[in-house]
């Protein structure tokens, strides 16, 4: 692979800077927890389903605990002293719960030593872990059935808001030589504070991430990985109010890639930033178990400021959000970190500084699956000069050896896909990956030349916001409009009645038990 | 008038040449290409040429076709309601509010409904603007604010009320079924609803709208691809002004 001349210890740096950042925020997530991460709790022991008035249970025994005002022990150990109490199963017990014939929320009854109380705590969070470690498997065992193909990885969305449609242009869309179907999700999905239930068949410009639509499509894609010989990755979004209780339905559901980012949620759609980084660390601590690679959003930059301007923020974010998912447990091979292909085409040399981006995040991350975004911002509606667009940014990312390739569609500004616009944005990638395969081991960049340059400078931007950024802190660099210029307080946002800090008996033997045994090799 | 006959161009005058791309949700095979054919003969094509024919899924086939278009059209009787403003540049428009209107005029834009999608109405409103012409946050006497996306009607016409807007900016840029027809119905209703409606420009923004649209749902003005910051700022002064009698 061609090489930008870069220095080791500048490169040492700038994670030591992000490094330093996460740490910070890491305080406030070990003193708080949420709602998100107590319904997660709960889906992972077992409770699904919703109540006569549609509410997940979930969400309806975290209220009973909000209403009692016990919420700030947890749900855990309520829900272990219900578990005793009916003998019965986990969903059983959900039930009797929501229906009132179980006091909830009353530990210290006497009826149940704290002793046996903790016990039944660990086996239900054994279980919990069980079922992740049943997803990692599953997952290793279809990869090597089917063969993984090799990246860049070829990503299609569908998006017809009916969950069985979406099926079908799935199928079309691996047939074509897709090797990553992204559900794409109703567009109001990520302010809602709570996971809609069973299959759907409306949707805003999307389909409603459920874990029963998780279920239909995982199956679909089975099916299509066993008749095109190849592994075919399931993608749904988690960045939002629900980031820890998606993960734990992705994981149940056996999906291989999530997009979850907190920065995301709070720059772009307004969420408090102590909930989205608390419910992020959960979030990502299940991905880390259930190995799913998780998609970052920097990429978000670029479309809403200049792609050159605002360089040096994709590179600072990805930092930190690697750093974030390292302390996570994430490994390598599940950063997919976001960046794009977004520069103003009427800007000479625009090819060249988009290679100096791809190419720097690629000495960065050399063992994660970056995730590339095609052009959007300045897509035309004369699709001809958009697929013009799509096979320059093919050969970018062919030529950095980008990891997840978003597939860039001739259509993009008029309507979401139409079948022939996947299969024309498909052959166009096949095209260039094929003609191209080694070009990016067969040249050199010219020292100090263009590209490796504008790399230097880029790295260098980033290291001064970061050194600029770990004196206050992230959370009071994003209140100042560090990134992106856009402004977020600490206290503002939604989703931060959601947060409560734990009382000394709180409990989270999950969360304990995956940091205690750390990442998993298998 | 007379009578102005014009049809597509090929390479030459009246031709009638038009490329199209569709599919057929049939196996590709010669009775495929056979029913590409004479399906496009029914949509009163001649001399049709199936340039290519692929199959893109399980029962599914392309078709790229050459065809020659029968009708004809009369262009003299073609009417269209074009935007009417004489397009000016960023320092022409401060000068003129500040020289004409006295004040500076206040903006409200946002993406209303449940579209989440900020890019039509940022590339108008942000402080960069979009290639290479500044956003109106940029503009010292527009007075811009961007209320970004899932804004509710309601809150879209409070804030315009509270900042006593000049303007408003509706986007709408994902449209599944029609979603953005209803949401601009929605917003107009409810400025007419409240009586309010005189009070603002309202302007219409978007991938799939065009003035005509626009103004057929009661909206002063609509701008779809390509608009540039510029233009849109350039009809909001002149249209102030105009209201104002200067």
């Amino acid at each position: 692979m061609a090489n930008i001349p870069l220095d080791m210890e500048q490169i040492a740096r700038v994670k030591q800077y992000a490094g330093e950042i996460a740490d910070q925020v890491q305080n406030l997530i070990q003193q708080n927890s949420s709602v998100c991460v107590e319904r997660a709790i709960l889906r992972l022991y077992g409770v699904d389903g919703v109540n006569e008035s549609k509410t997940p249970l979930p969400n309806r025994l975290v209220e009973i605990l909000q209403e009692n005002g016990s919420l700030p022990s947890g749900v855990s150990r309520a829900f272990a002293a219900a578990m005793l109490e009916s003998g019965r199963d986990p969903q059983t017990t959900a039930e009797l719960i929501e229906q009132g014939k179980i006091d909830f929320g009353k530990t210290d009854t006497g009826k149940f030593s704290p002793g046996a109380i903790r016990e039944k705590e660990s086996e239900l969070a054994k279980n919990a872990v069980d079922t992740l470690d049943k997803s990692r498997k599953n997952k290793k065992e279809k990869q090597e059935q089917f063969s993984v193909p090799p990246q860049p990885w070829r990503y299609m969305i569908v998006a017809t808001g009916n969950i069985y449609e979406d099926r079908t242009q799935a199928a079309a869309a691996a047939m074509a030589g897709s090797d990553i179907i992204a559900v794409i999700r109703s567009t109001a999905q990520s302010l809602l504070d709570y996971v809609p239930y069973g299959a759907t068949t409306e949707g805003f410009g999307g389909t409603f991430a459920t874990q029963e639509n998780f279920a239909i499509m995982r199956k679909a894609l089975d099916k299509a990985s066993e008749e095109n010989k190849r592994y075919i990755r399931l993608v749904n979004y988690a960045s939002g109010l629900c980031m820890a209780e998606i993960a734990a339905c992705a994981a149940i559901e056996d999906l291989d890639m999530l997009l979850n980012d907190s920065m995301y949620g709070i720059l772009f759609r307004d969420i408090n930033m102590k909930r989205t980084f608390i419910d992020q660390y959960f979030s990502r601590l299940i991905c880390s178990r259930a190995k799913i690679i998780i998609n970052t959003g920097e990429d978000n930059y670029l479309t809403t400021f200049d792609a050159v301007e605002s360089a040096y923020t994709v590179t600072a974010s990805q930092l930190i959000n690697e750093a974030m998912g390292k302390n996570a447990l994430l490994t390598d091979d599940l950063l997919g970190l976001g960046h794009a292909f977004e520069i103003n085409p009427k800007k000479e040399n625009a090819f060249l500084m988009e290679l100096a981006h791809a190419q720097l995040a690629r000495q960065l991350f050399p063992d994660a699956p970056l995730k590339y975004m095609p052009p959007t911002k300045y897509k035309k509606t004369d699709i001809f000069y958009s697929h013009c667009m799509d096979t320059m940014f093919n050969l970018a990312s062919v030529t950095t050896g980008q990891g997840i390739h978003l597939a860039g569609i001739l259509t993009e500004a008029i309507h979401t896909p139409l079948m022939q616009d996947r299969f024309q944005a498909l052959s166009g990638i096949d095209y260039v990956f094929n003609i191209a395969k080694d070009l990016g081991s067969e040249i050199e960049f010219k020292k100090e030349g263009v590209i490796a340059k504008r790399a230097q400078q880029v790295l260098n931007e980033a290291e001064a916001f970061l050194a600029d950024l770990k004196e206050g802190g992230l959370m009071s660099g994003i209140s100042a409009g560090k990134f992106a210029d856009i402004k977020r307080t600490e206290e503002g946002g939604k989703g931060l009645t959601g947060v409560f800090e734990k009382d000394p008996a709180y409990s989270n033997p999950i969360m304990a038990l995956l940091e205690e045994e750390g990442v998993i090799h298998d | 008038m007379t009578e102005e006959l014009i049809k597509p161009y090929g390479d030459t005058l009246n031709d009638g040449i038009v490329q199209l791309t569709f599919t057929l949700p049939v196996e590709n095979s010669p009775r495929a290409k056979k029913a590409a054919e004479a399906y496009v003969a029914q949509l009163n094509f001649e001399n049709i040429s199936v340039a290519s024919a692929e199959k893109i899924a399980e029962n599914f086939t392309m078709f790229v076709v050459y065809a020659r278009a029968i009708p004809a059209i009369d262009y003299s009787e073609i009417e269209a309601v074009e935007v009417k403003t004489e397009f000016m540049d960023f320092y022409t428009i401060n000068d003129l509010i500040k020289d004409k209107a006295n004040r500076k005029l206040n903006v409200v834009g946002a993406t209303i409904g449940t579209d989440a999608h900020t890019v039509g109405i940022d590339a108008i409103m942000n402080m960069k603007g979009y290639n290479m012409d500044y956003g109106l946050e940029r503009y010292p006497e527009i007075n811009a604010l961007n209320m970004g996306a899932q804004v509710t009607s309601e809150d879209m016409m409070e804030k315009a009320l509270e900042m006593e807007a000049d303007a408003i900016l509706v986007s709408q840029t994902v449209t599944q079924k029609d979603a953005h027809i209803r949401n601009f119905t929605e917003f107009m209703e409810l400025l007419e609803a409240e009586n309010i409606r005189h009070r603002f420009i309202v302007i219409a923004g978007g991938p799939r709208i065009t003035n005509e649209l626009a103004v057929e749902l009661g909206y002063d003005a609509g701008f779809g691809p390509g608009t540039l910051p510029s233009h849109v700022a350039s009809y909001i002064v002149n249209t102030h002004l105009k209201r104002k009698g200067k």
